[in-house]
Formats: C-alpha cells, sequence, structure tokens
C-alpha cells in the first residue's frame, strides 16, 4: 500500500478527538503535500484548514450546493462528502490552481463579463464544475435533458437547458442563474466547438 | 462526528476479513450517503472498511450479452457506458436523473443500492423514528409525510427507498453477487431491499459482513425499448416523487413482454408484478396501460399529505407505457 498508517504496522488504534493518526499525500494544483490527519476530515477541511486553500467554500456541507466542488483526477466532486483519507494520492484541482491573478482561466474571464456572480460564495465551486462539465459534454456524455435520439449522436448541443441540468448540482443564493450560464456558454463557445477540451486541458 | 477505526485493506478477500473481525464496522464507498449521516450522528460505525479504492469497477460484457457491473463503478461512468446506453437505456436514464453531476462522479453502483432513506425523520434527532432508532414510533405518520410510502408500508415505518438507479436494476432482473468470509451468494435485486414490517431499521436482506461486489444484468430483448419517467418537485437534482422504469415488447399489436418498476412510492424498490400479468397478452393500447396501472395501485394506501401519489404513479406508469409504443400500439 502507497501510504502507511499507525495502526496497520501493527496494532489497531481508534482514534480519538485530535489525533493526527493518517498520514496522506494529497497532490493539490500540482504541488505535493504529505498531510497527517484525523480520518474523520472531509477533503474540503483538509485543503481549507490544513493547506490553507480556501477558495473552496463550505456551504451546506452535506453535498447539496456544490460550493466546495473541486476536481479530482479531471472529474469534479463535492469536497465535503468526501473523506480525505480516500483520496490519498489523487490529483486534486481547486479554484488556485484555475488562472492567475494576471492571466485569469477563459472561463474566470466570461464569469466576470457576464455578471456570473453576485457575493461570489459559489463562484469557484461554480467554475471548478463548470469545467468538470464542460469535460464531460466534451467526451460525449448525455444528460437527464439530452433529447433522445440525440444522445445517440456525435455531438450534443449545450443549450440553455443542457446547461442548466448538468450545472443543477451548483446552488446560487444570488440567483445569478442566467449570467452563470452565459458565462459557460460564452467560454464553451469562444473556444470552438472543442472549447471543452481547451478549458479542461488547460486545467489539468 | 465520532470518531472510528480507519482501515484500507489492500484488497477484497482482505476487506471481508477486516470487516468479519470488528463489529460494527461499515464498508466505505464513495461516502456520499455514508459520510453525510455519519456527520449527523444518525450512522455510527465503529470502523470504516475502505473499499473505494478497489478494483471492482469495471464494466464487463458476458457470454450471451449480459453484463456485469462491479459495485464500485461510479455512477457517471455507467450512466454513459455503450452497451448500457444500448440495451439498457432505462438504467442510463435512471442513472442520469439522481442526484447531481458532481455526486455521480462519486457515487458507486453499491453504495446506491444501500444509501438510507431521505425521509426527514430519519436524520431528525429530536423526533420518533422506529428506522433510525427501533422503539421510538414513526413521526411521519402524524407528521409531514409528503414523500412517504403509499404501497409495503406499514405503522412502524412509511419511508420510501430513494434510488433511481435500483428501480431500474429491479425492473431489468439484475442480480447481486454477494461475499462475505462465509461464502458468497446471488441474490435477485427485487429480493436485496426489505418491506419495514417489525424491524424498519434493516432496509435489505445483506448481513453486517457481506459486500456486493458486482451487479449483473441478463442479456433482456424487452430492455431495448426501456425508459424511466421521474416526477419531482424541481426539474433536477430532486428525488422521486413517483417514478417508473418501464419496458415493454409489442407483438402484431399485442404485448409480448413487459417490465415495470416503481420509485418513490415504497420502502423498496416496487417491481410492479400485477401490472405485468394484466398486460402480458393485452393489446398494447391506452386501455390495457390504464388497466394494469389501476391493479398494481389498488392495493395502495394513502396518508393524508402523499394521497396523490396513487394517481401520480398510475398515470406516470400510463405515460412511460404510452411514450414507449408511440407509434405502435392501436
Amino acid at each position: 500500500m502507497r501510504t502507511v498508517f499507525s495502526y496497520l504496522r501493527g496494532r489497531i488504534h481508534t482514534p480519538q478527538i485530535g489525533d493526527l493518526v493518517a498520514v496522506i499525500d494529497l497532490h493539490v494544483n500540482g504541488t505535493p503535500h504529505r498531510v497527517g490527519l484525523d480520518p474523520r476530515t472531509s477533503l474540503l477541511d483538509a485543503l481549507r484548514e490544513q493547506l490553507g486553500l480556501t477558495g473552496t467554500k463550505k456551504g451546506c456541507n452535506q453535498g447539496a450546493c456544490g460550493a466546495c466542488t473541486v476536481l479530482a483526477d479531471g472529474e469534479r466532486i463535492v469536497a465535503c462528502l468526501a473523506l480525505a483519507v480516500q483520496y490519498d494520492g489523487r490529483r486534486i484541482t481547486t479554484i488556485e490552481g484555475i488562472g492567475t491573478p494576471e492571466e485569469p482561466h477563459p472561463l474566470q474571464r466570461a464569469f466576470v463579463r457576464f455578471d456570473g456572480f453576485q457575493c461570489g460564495y459559489c463562484t469557484s465551486g461554480q467554475i471548478c464544475s463548470a469545467l468538470g462539465m464542460l469535460a464531460e459534454h466534451r467526451a460525449g456524455a448525455p444528460s437527464a435533458a439530452t433529447p433522445r435520439h440525440a444522445a445517440a449522436g456525435p455531438r450534443i448541443a449545450l443549450s440553455d437547458p443542457e446547461i442548466k441540468e448538468r450545472m443543477s448540482g451548483n446552488l446560487c443564493r444570488c440567483g445569478a442563474y442566467e449570467g452563470i450560464a452565459d458565462a459557460i456558454r460564452d467560454a464553451a463557445a469562444a473556444t470552438g466547438t472543442a472549447g471543452a477540451a481547451d478549458a479542461s486541458e488547460a486545467v489539468l | 462526528m465520532r470518531p472510528f477505526t480507519y482501515v484500507r485493506p489492500p484488497d477484497v478477500d482482505a476487506s471481508l476479513r477486516a470487516i468479519a473481525e470488528r463489529p460494527g464496522a461499515r464498508f466505505l464507498g464513495g461516502g456520499t450517503n455514508l459520510v453525510d449521516l455519519m456527520r449527523q450522528d444518525v450512522e455510527r460505525p465503529a470502523a470504516l472498511i475502505d473499499i473505494f479504492g478497489l478494483p471492482l469497477d469495471t464494466v464487463e460484457e458476458l457470454p450471451g450479452g449480459g453484463l456485469r457491473i462491479g459495485a464500485l463503478v461510479r455512477n457517471s461512468r455507467l450512466a454513459v457506458h455503450p452497451l448500457v446506453r444500448e440495451r439498457w437505456p432505462v438504467l442510463s436514464q435512471a442513472l442520469l436523473a439522481g442526484a447531481s453531476g458532481q455526486v455521480r462522479n462519486m457515487a458507486t453502483v453499491g453504495g446506491n443500492l444501500l444509501q438510507r432513506t431521505r425521509c426527514l425523520y430519519f436524520t431528525d434527532h429530536t423526533a420518533g423514528c422506529n428506522k433510525r432508532e427501533p422503539g421510538t414510533g414513526c413521526d411521519a405518520i402524524g407528521g409531514f409525510h409528503r414523500n412517504a410510502a403509499v404501497l409495503g408500508a406499514g405503522e412502524h415505518c412509511v419511508a420510501t427507498h430513494p434510488s433511481d438507479m435500483a428501480v431500474a436494476l429491479v425492473a431489468l432482473d439484475a442480480v447481486a453477487d454477494v461475499r462475505s468470509v462465509r461464502g458468497s451468494r446471488r441474490i435477485p435485486l427485487a429480493e436485496l431491499h426489505r418491506l419495514p414490517g417489525e424491524t424498519p431499521q434493516r432496509d435489505t436482506v445483506l448481513a453486517a459482513d457481506e459486500l456486493i461486489t458486482a451487479v449483473e444484468l441478463p442479456p433482456s430483448a424487452v430492455a431495448a425499448a426501456s425508459a424511466y419517467r421521474k416526477v419531482r418537485d424541481r426539474a433536477s437534482f430532486a428525488f422521486a416523487l413517483v417514478s417508473v422504469a418501464a419496458a415493454i415488447e409489442v407483438t402484431d399489436g399485442v404485448v409480448s413482454g413487459v417490465r415495470i418498476a416503481l420509485g418513490g412510492v415504497a420502502p423498496k424498490p416496487w417491481r410492479a408484478r400485477e401490472a405485468e400479468r394484466v398486460l402480458t397478452g393485452a393489446p398494447a393500447g391506452e386501455e390495457s396501460f390504464r388497466a394494469a396501472a389501476a391493479a398494481e395501485l389498488a392495493p395502495a394506501v394513502g396518508l393524508p399529505q402523499n394521497t396523490f401519489k396513487i394517481e401520480l404513479a398510475r398515470r406516470a406508469v400510463v405515460a412511460a407505457l404510452r411514450g414507449l409504443t408511440e407509434g405502435s400500439t392501436a
């Protein structure tokens, strides 16, 4: 096994509050981190509290709002429902790994241009989710909004119903949904029909 | 969240031994339901046996045209699998109708089957709930029960099973491969979940140390024309009020094969055998569809806030069958 836990070295250990019994390797935004943590720690708390990456937000903490969306090996997940120990050795991308203040990612530019936020709390999750979503779309994945005849076709049009269905795991209490959908549509289109590919590959 | 012993065994056999050795231990898959319930102090495992990284994540075609789906295949992967979309479209549609894009990327097939009810009282420690704490009563019956069951429930529990995927699998005659240190067995998915009876705390027939390792889909000609229809309060990311998994085959205007299962209406994915019996050999048309739906829902009993589900379920069955047979019915 890649990771060695103290209790796997020959003794069973029931962790107590505050114990740092698990040692894992998290690869976040291209940087490896060896982290000691209580196995109860969510991936979200590990990112925020132990690595100081507070761009990923804690909203509902129960998988419903999507504010904590990050990419694990390029796939979008909610970090609040993940125990950090389950992502040992995996490659995590957070909002801090997408674009830079000087050179924002095209999707970040689109969110600014189309006013895809008000308070901004959901935005990092929206952007990580949209990047994962565009990669899924590029790979030909249908959604519940995909017309049945289109599902068998070579490429599914990224219509408004498609964007809304595919982004339904991200809530925005300010109600900036129209701007969010506009930004995603624009960013996907701006880089051509393969725009999603460019967007996700730029990150990963 | 209460402390637990965390173990990540290297393979299935070691995982089976690990759980057998630890009373109160649970397997951890994607965590989307278990971690949430642990945080709410509803699930209190003494140990977690983390199987998330084990190689039970492949989909293989079987000789004869069936499909073997590893228990750790993510919901998102199964939904887009070319063979699933071609031969069992109802399964792909049911998966895509469930949860959100993020959750589908985490959730596993085995975990989806074993997820707990979303009845509000199940996670409300101030309320009585026989499923959470046997003997404390069911506050849903006299309280908020819009989402509750109308078939197969009882005086001790009216909670519904929340899975969409399981409804499709039950309609498709899927079978679970189950292993423990004591051996292996195969359980038809229609028999995996149980009705509450006197022991609503037990959702399934599995023993505490048993692991679902795979789900097998038998080849099915009727499944080629199949669909999942879900009725819910929001257009997306909501559990079903009523759902229907249906497959139908019509020969010379007569129903020659049919599979129907209902979701959102019962404590388990509900195979609609009575509706299938009425339909088989009947003319494929509106009248037969209505008769079949009425027969299946005849034993349904509603509570004040959820009686609407009975009519909703009837109409959803008819609409699902109509959608599958448009152009070929009388």
